[in-house]
C-alpha cells in the first residue's frame, strides 16, 4: 500500500512543472471541459480534435528523448510509419472481430519498438551521440519512405494486404471494442475520441511519474553529462536505449491512431517534412517538460490548421518562422516560458502573503 | 596487498607515447599523491585506470582482479570512485537532486532523503541544497563533486586535482576531509599541484615525467630529490 501510494507521489517532482492543489486543480477543470467538450460540439470538431490529440504522443516520444535524454531524434516519424502500416497490414489480414483491432494496437507498437531496440542498439553501443544521432535516425525514416513509395506493383503485398507505393494503404478497420449483442465500433469522432483522451490522460500521468521516479533522474543526468553519469556508476548506453524504445513506442501509438483515424497511411508520413513538424511543436511547447509540450503541440497544430485555410505552402513558412523565433526568442520553449513566469509569480505571491 | 595494480600500461594517440610501460601498486588504505609537470600523463593514466581510455598494452588489476577489459561502470560498481579536474556537476539540476543521483544507486526511499541530508551537512551546502549546480561558486562545485564521488562509498578514490581554484583555507579543509576519510578506510590517489596540499595527506609520492614513472617514495625523499626538482624547472637543468 505504502509502494502504491509512493508511485502516485512521484506525479510531482523536479523533472515536472506544476505541482501542488493549484496545479491539479487546473488540470482536473481542463480535464472535465475535455470530457464535456463532445456534447457541446458536432461530430466533425470532435473527430478533428481527436487528430490533434493523435499527434500529441509523437510529441511527448520527442519531449523524452530528445528534452529530457538530449538525443535529438530526427526519426520518430519511422516509428509512426512502421506501427502504422503493422496496424494495416494485420488488421486486413485478420479483421477486427473479437477485438483483434487492440491486439493488433499493441502487436504494431510492440514492432516498432523492436526495429528502435534494433536501431537503437547499434547507435547507442556505438556510441553515436549528438547531430550525429540525428543523421541516422533521419536518414532510417528518408529511407523508408522511399521504400515505401516504390512498392506499387502487385507484387508488394503481405497476405491479402497491398502496400500500394505512394498513394499507401486504406480501409483498415476502426478500433472496436467486444460487446454482447454487436461489437462497439469506435468512429473517428466522439467513440475515438474518449478512447484516445483516456489513452492521453494514462500516457501523461505515467511519463510525469517515470521521470520523477529514479530512471528519470539518471535520465536527466545524462543529459547534464554522460560522462558523470557513467562515473557514478550507470550504464548510460542502456538508459539510453530504454529511453529510445519507449519513445519509439510512443511514437507507435500515434501512427495507429493516425492510421485508424482517417483509415489510411501513406508513405509521406514517413517523409522529411513530417519528421521536420514534432521538431517545431516541441521546440516552440518546450522541450524539456511534459506539460509544456502537450500545450505547445495543442496550440500549435490549431494555428497550423486555420493558417492552412489560406494555403497549406504558407502555414509551412510560418511554422519554420516561428521555429527561428522560438530559437532565438525563448530557446527553452515559448509555452515553457510562460508556465515559468506563472509559476514564479504565483510563488511571489504567497510569499507576500506569508 | 596491494588494491590497485598497474602493469606495464601503454598508452600512445598516434606518435606520442602518453605514458610509456607505467608500472604503479597502490597498498590498500593509503594517501597515493601523483605529481608531474604538465603534460606528463597523470589525466591520461587516471582515464585508463577508469576505463575511459583503453591501453595499447598493460594490465590494470584491482584488488586482484584484471579490470582492463571492463567498461566504466563497472568498474565503478567494483569500488571506484572519481573527482574529475574541471567539476563535472549535473549544473542544470539542484545540488539536491545532483547528490540523490549519486546516492540512489545504493539507498532508496525515506533511507535515501536521510542520507541526502547527511552528506548536505557534511558538505556543508544544506542551505543551497535547492540552488541550481551550476550557479555554485567554484570551490562549491568541487565540494558537492567530491560528494557524489565520496557517496558511493568507493575503495579506491581518484580525485584529480581536488583543490584547484580552493583559497588556502578551503585547501586544507579538503585535505583534512581526505585524512578522515582515509582513516575510515578509504585508499586515496591524487593528482595535484598545490604542494601544502601533498605535504599535508601524502604518505606516498609518485612523479610521472613524459609519460613514465620518474620518481617514487615519501615526501621528504621526493622534494629532495634534486632530478625532480629539475624537471619542474625546465629541461635546462636536466
Amino acid at each position: 500500500m505504502n509502494g502504491f501510494l509512493a508511485v502516485f507521489r512521484r506525479l510531482e517532482g523536479p523533472q515536472t512543472v506544476g505541482r501542488g492543489p493549484a496545479f491539479w486543480i487546473v488540470f482536473a477543470i481542463a480535464l472535465a471541459i475535455a470530457c464535456a467538450y463532445p456534447l457541446i460540439s458536432d461530430g466533425y470538431t470532435v473527430g478533428n480534435t481527436v487528430y490533434f490529440f493523435i499527434w500529441v504522443f509523437i510529441a511527448l516520444s520527442l519531449c523524452l528523448i530528445w528534452g529530457y535524454g538530449g538525443s535529438l531524434s530526427f526519426g520518430q516519424t519511422a516509428f509512426f510509419g512502421i506501427a502504422g502500416y503493422s496496424y494495416g497490414i494485420l488488421t486486413l489480414n485478420f479483421g477486427s472481430a473479437y477485438g483483434f483491432t487492440w491486439m493488433a494496437l499493441l502487436l504494431a507498437i510492440a514492432i516498432a519498438a523492436l526495429f528502435a531496440l534494433v536501431l537503437g542498439y547499434f547507435m547507442f553501443f556505438g556510441r553515436i551521440a549528438g547531430v550525429f544521432l540525428g543523421i541516422v535516425t533521419l536518414a532510417v525514416t528518408l529511407m523508408l519512405e522511399r521504400f515505401m513509395a516504390q512498392t506499387a506493383g502487385p507484387e508488394w503485398h503481405i497476405g491479402v494486404a497491398r502496400l500500394n507505393g505512394f498513394n499507401g494503404m486504406s480501409a483498415m478497420p476502426p478500433l472496436t471494442i467486444p460487446w454482447p449483442g454487436g461489437d462497439i465500433v469506435l468512429f473517428a469522432d466522439v467513440g475515438l475520441y474518449y478512447a484516445v483522451l483516456g489513452l492521453l490522460v494514462v500516457v501523461y500521468l505515467g511519463l510525469r511519474i517515470l521521470m520523477n521516479s529514479a530512471f528519470g533522474n539518471v535520465i536527466v543526468a545524462i543529459r547534464e553529462n554522460p560522462e558523470r553519469a557513467e562515473m557514478l556508476g550507470y550504464d548510460v548506453r542502456k538508459y539510453q536505449l530504454i529511453t529510445f524504445v519507449i519513445g519509439a513506442a510512443l511514437a507507435g501509438l500515434s501512427g495507429v491512431l493516425y492510421t485508424v483515424w482517417g483509415q489510411y497511411i501513406t508513405p509521406s508520413s514517413m517523409g522529411m517534412t513530417a519528421a521536420a513538424l514534432p521538431l517545431i511543436w516541441v521546440a516552440v511547447g518546450g522541450r524539456s517538460d511534459l506539460t509544456s509540450t502537450l500545450i505547445g503541440t495543442l496550440v500549435v497544430l490549431a494555428a497550423f490548421q486555420a493558417l492552412t485555410i489560406y494555403g497549406s505552402q504558407y502555414a509551412l513558412v510560418f511554422m519554420g518562422m516561428l521555429l527561428v523565433l522560438t530559437v532565438l526568442i525563448a530557446p527553452n520553449g515559448l509555452v515553457l516560458g510562460v508556465m515559468n513566469l506563472i509559476s514564479r509569480l504565483a510563488a511571489r505571491r504567497s510569499n507576500g502573503g506569508a | 596487498m596491494s588494491l590497485l595494480e598497474l602493469h606495464g600500461l601503454n598508452k600512445h594517440f598516434g606518435g606520442l607515447h602518453v605514458t610509456n610501460a607505467v608500472d604503479l601498486a597502490l597498498e590498500a588504505g593509503e594517501i597515493h599523491c601523483l605529481i608531474g609537470p604538465n603534460g606528463a600523463g597523470k589525466s591520461t593514466l587516471f582515464r585508463l585506470i577508469l576505463g575511459e581510455h583503453h591501453p595499447g598494452s598493460g594490465d590494470i588489476l584491482f584488488d586482484g582482479e584484471n579490470i582492463t577489459a571492463l567498461k566504466s561502470f563497472a568498474r565503478i560498481h567494483r569500488g571506484l570512485s572519481v573527482k574529475f579536474q574541471v567539476p563535472g556537476v549535473f549544473k542544470g539540476l539542484s545540488v539536491r537532486q545532483n547528490l540523490e543521483i549519486a546516492l540512489q544507486r545504493q539507498h532508496r526511499g525515506v533511507e535515501l532523503s536521510g542520507e541526502i541530508d547527511r552528506l548536505l551537512a557534511f558538505l556543508n551546502l544544506e542551505a543551497d541544497q535547492m540552488q541550481t549546480a551550476g550557479n555554485l561558486s567554484h570551490g562549491q562545485k568541487q565540494w558537492l563533486e567530491i560528494g557524489m564521488a565520496i557517496s558511493l562509498k568507493p575503495r579506491l578514490l581518484l580525485l584529480d586535482e581536488p583543490t584547484a581554484g580552493m583559497s588556502p583555507e578551503e585547501t586544507h579543509l579538503t585535505g583534512e576531509m581526505v585524512q578522515r576519510l582515509n582513516a575510515e578506510g578509504m585508499t586515496v590517489l591524487a593528482i595535484e599541484h598545490d604542494m601544502a596540499f601533498v605535504r599535508q595527506v601524502a604518505q606516498r609520492v609518485t612523479v610521472l615525467h613524459l609519460g613514465q614513472v620518474f620518481a617514487q617514495g615519501s615526501i621528504e625523499e621526493i622534494v629532495a630529490d634534486e632530478r625532480v626538482a629539475a624537471i619542474y624547472l625546465g629541461q635546462a637543468h636536466a
